[in-house]
């Protein structure tokens, strides 16, 4: 195949004289009569967009995103990075993975599969619940589910969910427009500190609610103190409990079905994709009790003909392309091949190497915030609570000041208020811890 | 030509043994930086080196089939050749971003976003774009979304139908209630194709949309679009596309000349981005000018001093935490990018002309016509699972079975414009080669894949979701 092409598509094997013979055997004088389309509506212009080979094409590509500045990102309120190893992108990137579909011909797909029920039983290790999903497009997404399998479930009626004060904007925003299809209010509970304020909490819990959301550790970083009574409360008016984490996190932090968690949700792209503009892989895991009403794909244990253990997708009832309108999603496109990297990527830790990272995630939020706190015009970190990868810290320059001034040298942190900026770190950006003390400490007088 | 996946088998009751049952540990928290109350005791995961990780996945791969292994003509999904080097452009360095930056920062990937934004435009006939939507069942949800929006805005929100065909993708009908719509089901006429008698009783009042795929699931196009648009229009509703089938369109007709208000593309069908096991895929929206104002946010638009987020004055807020599925979109842009008016134009040629060839040579008949990039056979009187299974054996993947229901023992099959003439005469033996058998191979089949013939019943039955309630669930068939 050439390069250079300008005769058509580079990925269609036709010469002339086999789409000739092709024509001929069809009975069509031209490629064009075999579309049956009003005159009215066919398209007679042009897209206006060049062919390329593909050596310009990767020019082209590689020139544009090259105009991204080279930020070192101390970062993440919901999007981290963590180290892939290369072994990730060598077995994930098997074409007979990342070019196959959904599994519906399960005896073709065996390997998917498996890898699939194995990554559904780590996160069913990770959080003490019985039931995982093959995966779910995000985090914020996952939540949104979580509420309607709460209107699903619940033996008394309710219309509101209660979130945070804290909740990341985007995720609020992706929650209200699940929300708002079976009527649920989405309503919010104050925070104390960085965590949940349970007398709050208390008081705006009814009978009205039918699921809590909390996160642990929060969108600030620190690690939820509170989890216990927020369960005890849901339980008290008969409410889901959904709690927000991710797989790091969860190696390490208390588990959530010792909590009375029903249900959690998350971004488990922490581990096996790095920083990549938010892509995610919504995690959904629950209880058996509600495992008619989990949305999204469920790959089960079955058997074969020799009588051998194998996997298939199963309980698909509960899905669009059977149920239609009364599917309990309309997922159907997922996140399966994000899942399979996450796995790898776990495996590849194991549990030592897993709860390492964890806890490395907690001594280096420590120890960054104390060095921080010693820098002229800046307090860190603002929350006296126990941290994990990320903290808040007060700046005396306005906070967004103080992000330029840092961008400007070529490091990324958020602001989250008027004097307010968070700092993430992992084993990624350690290395440039120093000279990012160094540089805070010039543009944060 | 026959076919022999790699089979892994450890014993009498299974094939490659879990991660769990090679090796487990189990560790404990003892030791962290945090106080015990706010940690779990202990840890229980796989423990395996990475030379026996990289052998646990390179056999599980060996036990996959991909369309890198052979043709893939599954209906109503796309499945085409997936190019390597946009694989090596969305692990580009540079790509690795991370959201929150300052835009400022990050204008490449501005850059790259607002281009995809003006290409799928024009290539749907589109006004505005948003590519926040995660996979197609995501911009539909979106789409009905802002056509909901749309109607409250107008004061027209007592509008609380959304039309659905009944051979449509499962995903609209679930969309719409998703969205808070009652879904009034459409029936075909005898030609498979909207119904505008039925059209015009269903609509009224209530109507806020009609979903449509076009060409439709048996690939015939809605030939009578303009009317179709104009009864829906007429009765103040609006028309959404389903791009499921874009790929028999690209070039030859554009979704925005024909009537359609809102469209989702299925970038993982009809611009070649891996569909990764079921998934990821990214499933932008694009809407006319009327509609432009209540796009999920934010949008990108250029500006004198670079790219920018702007946020549509009426959106409809996020469908996504972050900006979508930004790698995907890398790969969706670079393909376009590669292909321009004259690739993309022919990829639709071409997989016109192979769906027409491939049912040429077929013997099963093929009750709809004329049809575009896909068709839908019928296994007549054989059980178009059975088929479905027997052709693995043949080393092809099987088409779509069962659906849509208008056909009966329905095989719905897109071949793609990536198979050459000799590997669509190979499938057509397949297909005629596994019609002349008896039942009773085919109900055996298939037997030379990596697994048998599974039993869904049992695994419906007794769900085993995970290695922690196998218990003793290795096998042993309890009928």
């Amino acid at each position: 195949m050439s390069d250079n092409h300008s005769r058509g598509s580079p990925y269609a094997p036709h010469t002339e004289a086999m789409t000739m013979a092709m024509l001929d055997a069809v009975d069509a004088e031209s490629e064009a009569a075999l579309f049956d389309i009003p005159d009215t509506v066919t398209f007679d212009g042009k897209f206006d967009i060049p062919e390329r080979s593909e050596r310009a094409t990767r020019r082209h590509v590689e020139g544009i995103l090259g105009r991204n500045d080279d930020l070192t990102a101390f970062m993440g309120r919901g999007h981290y990075d963590h180290y892939v190893p290369s072994v990730v992108e060598d077995l994930a990137g098997r074409s007979e993975f990342l070019t196959s579909y959904t599994q519906y011909q399960p005896e073709v797909a065996q390997g998917f599969l498996q890898a699939l029920f194995e990554y559904q039983s780590m996160l069913v290790a990770l959080t003490g619940l019985d039931v995982a999903n093959c995966s779910m497009y995000d985090g914020a997404t996952a939540l949104g589910e979580a509420v309607t399998l709460s209107q699903r479930v619940r033996s008394i009626s309710g219309d509101r969910v209660l979130v945070p004060d804290l909740l990341r904007d985007g995720k609020r925003e992706v929650l209200e427009n699940y929300a708002a299809g079976p009527g649920v209010i989405v309503d919010t509970y104050s925070t104390a500190d960085g965590n949940v304020d349970t007398a709050a909490l208390e008081e705006t819990f009814d009978d009205d609610v039918a699921m809590v959301y909390a996160e642990n550790p929060t969108v600030r970083g620190t690690i939820e103190e509170h989890l216990s009574a927020v369960g005890d409360l849901a339980d008290a008016h008969d409410a889901l409990f959904c709690l927000g984490s991710d797989p790091v996190a969860l190696a390490l932090l208390e588990a959530p079905a010792s909590v009375g968690t029903d249900i959690v949700v998350g971004d488990a792209s922490s581990l096996g994709i790095g920083t990549a503009y938010g892509f995610g892989l919504g995690l959904f895991v629950t209880r058996e009790e509600y495992l008619r009403q989990v949305p999204g794909r469920l790959v089960g244990a079955a058997t074969d003909e020799s009588d051998r253990r194998t996997y298939t997708l199963t309980l698909q009832t509960r899905e669009q392309h059977i149920r239609r309108e009364r599917a309990t999603s309309n997922i159907c496109t997922n996140q399966a091949w994000v899942a399979l990297r996450t796995a790898i990527h776990a495996v590849w830790l194991g549990p030592d190497g897993l709860l390492d990272l964890a806890e490395s995630c907690v001594t280096r939020a420590t120890d960054l915030a104390a060095r921080v706190d010693e820098i002229r015009g800046v307090k860190a970190p603002v929350h006296d609570r126990h941290h994990f990868r990320e903290f808040v810290a007060h700046t005396d320059q306005p906070a967004g000041a103080v992000r330029a001034g840092l961008a400007d040298n070529g490091y990324g942190v958020h602001a989250v208020g008027d004097h307010e900026i968070q700092i993430c770190v992992t084993e990624t950006t350690e290395r440039a811890v120093e000279e990012f003390i160094e540089t805070l400490a010039e543009v944060a007088v | 030509m026959r076919y022999d996946q790699a089979r892994w088998t450890n014993d009498e009751a299974r094939y490659e043994p879990l991660l769990s049952e090679k090796s487990t540990t189990e560790v404990s928290t003892d030791d962290s930086p945090l106080p015990d109350d706010l940690t779990r005791d202990s840890l229980a995961l796989p423990d395996l080196s990475e030379p026996e990780l990289a052998r646990h996945y390179t056999r599980l791969s060996q036990m996959n089939y991909g369309v890198e292994s052979g043709p893939f003509p599954l209906g109503s999904c796309t499945m085409k050749y997936n190019p390597s080097f946009t694989e090596d452009l969305a692990a580009h360095p540079a790509a690795a971003v991370h959201p929150d930056q300052p835009t400022r920062t990050t204008q490449g990937t501005l850059e790259l976003l607002f281009g995809l934004q003006d290409y799928l435009g024009r290539i749907g006939g589109m006004d505005a774009v948003s590519l926040q939507p995660p996979a197609g069942a995501a911009g539909e949800f979106a789409g009905i979304l802002v056509a909901k929006a749309s109607h409250e805005h107008s004061g027209e929100g007592q509008r609380s139908e959304v039309i659905v065909p009944e051979s449509a993708h499962g995903t609209n009908f679930a969309s719409a209630a998703m969205a808070g719509y009652d879904v009034v089901s459409l029936a075909s006429d005898d030609d498979g194709r909207v119904d505008l008698d039925a059209l015009e009783a269903a609509v009224g009042e209530e109507t806020a949309a009609l979903m449509l795929t076009n060409p439709n699931t048996l690939g015939l196009f809605e030939r009578d679009i303009e009317a179709i648009a104009d009864i829906v229009h007429d009765a103040g509703g609006l028309l959404y596309y389903d791009g499921a089938n874009l790929n028999a369109l690209l070039g030859q007709a554009r979704p925005g000349d024909m009537g359609f208000d809102v469209m989702h593309y299925n970038v993982h069908k009809t611009f070649a981005t891996p569909h990764g096991g079921g998934g990821p895929g990214a499933g932008p929206i694009g809407v006319t000018a009327e509609l432009a104002p209540f796009l999920p946010s934010p949008q990108v638009e250029r500006s004198d001093s670079g790219y920018e987020f702007v946020e549509p004055d009426h959106s409809i807020g996020k469908v996504h935490g972050f900006y979508g599925n930004w790698l995907v979109l890398v790969k969706a842009y670079a393909y376009i990018a590669r292909l321009g008016d004259g690739g993309l134009e022919d990829a639709s040629a071409k997989a016109v002309l192979n769906a027409n060839y491939l049912a040429e040579q077929m013997d099963f008949e093929v009750p709809f016509e004329p049809f575009h990039h896909e068709f839908v056979a019928s296994a007549g009187d054989r059980d178009a699972a059975d088929v479905a299974k027997r052709m693995l054996d043949h080393g092809v993947h099987p088409p779509t079975t069962k659906w849509p229901e208008i056909v009966s023992e329905a095989l719905m099959t897109e071949p793609t414009e990536v198979e050459s003439r000799r590997t669509l005469e190979h499938l057509a033996e397949a297909f005629n080669a596994v019609a002349d058998e008896d039942d009773e191979t085919l109900a055996a089949a298939p037997e030379s894949t990596a697994a048998r013939r599974i039993d869904q019943v049992r695994a419906a039955r007794e769900p085993r979701l995970s290695w922690q309630s196998l218990g003793e669930y290795t096998g042993g068939r309890t009928h």
